[in-house]
């Protein structure tokens, strides 16, 4: 069990590289499902002091639910965002930036909050603060600071929270 | 039937192409950095997206066969857009702010952009693992 562990640090991380193998190769055959593996053995392994905790999954099933609220959002805000560009005069626009408390404890979690917060447009996560407690967050157009970040620590932390801890 | 899939296919090519403009001219017409760093970000979304959906749906009508390249070309950009993002804003906050004209930081001191090593040795001074 030990050397299992050891050989196989992330095994969620290897089946994600399998299917990412097969994914590729556009086709399935049982030469791309073992060369995939293969990859998905060796990376982990090697990449190994990169990563030095497993992350955990509290409800995998969640990440279904997160992936779809995320892609409507991102169809929605993309609207609101070229109505801004096309037709708010730049005097009229309030960039701002947001500080958001975290509390989301693992690396992971906060990556993929601070990727989500990016693709959704109007949102830009700028950078963390020097312990990790909050994320900062720049507004294309933020009348309202305070309910923008409730809408991200609800929307889309909540869930997070839900799948990482 | 095929032509409605035409029509489909000739939406979602339209749409990509609007929304590539838009982002292009955000570019241009957004005034201060990092608001035009919110320009591309949208291009790769649902710009990119829109062909893409264009692509996948042209591969299984009329190719006949079901094609996953799309799907990897999306999830590559969704890994990759938001950390070239987040390296021009930092370069942002590098050479355009101080640590006085930002945002406070919530219960932290600073953004991790303005650590310098005397913060590193102060933060692990506190804790009681600091000996290892």
């Amino acid at each position: 069990m030990k050397l299992l562990r050891r050989l196989l640090p992330h095994p969620y991380l290897t089946l994600l590289l399998t299917l990412t193998w097969l994914l590729l190769v556009n086709g399935w055959s049982l030469n791309s499902l073992l060369f995939g593996f293969m990859l998905g053995v060796l990376i982990p392994f090697f990449t190994q002091p990169y990563w030095p905790n497993r992350p955990r999954l509290g409800k995998p099933l969640k990440i279904a639910e997160y992936i779809l609220v995320v892609l409507m959002d991102i169809v929605q805000a993309n609207i609101i965002v070229a109505r801004i560009v096309l037709f708010k005069p730049n005097a009229d626009r309030r960039p701002n930036w947001i500080t958001i408390p975290l509390d989301l404890k693992t690396p992971e979690a906060i990556t993929a909050l601070a990727g989500t917060i990016t693709m959704t447009p109007g949102t830009l996560s700028a950078d963390i603060s020097d312990a990790g407690h909050a994320l900062l967050v720049h507004c294309l157009d933020a009348p309202n600071p305070d309910a923008v970040r409730d809408e991200i620590k609800q929307r889309y932390e909540r869930r997070l929270m839900e799948i990482f801890e | 039937m095929a032509s409605l899939f035409e029509f489909l296919v000739a939406a979602f090519l339209v749409m990509g192409g609007v929304f590539g403009i838009v982002g292009s001219y955000g570019l241009i017409k957004l005034n201060d950095p990092m608001s035009r760093l919110h320009a591309p970000t949208k291009a790769t979304t649902l710009g990119v997206g829109g062909v893409l959906l264009a692509s996948l749906l042209h591969a299984a009508v009329f190719e006949e066969h079901v094609s996953i390249h799309e799907l990897m070309i999306t999830l590559f950009l969704f890994l990759t857009a938001p950390i070239t993002a987040n390296f021009i804003a930092k370069v942002h906050i590098h050479r355009q702010e101080t640590r006085e004209t930002m945002p406070p930081a919530g219960e932290d001191d600073h953004w991790a952009t303005h650590d310098k090593p005397e913060d590193e040795e102060r933060r692990t001074a506190g804790r009681p693992d600091a000996a290892q």
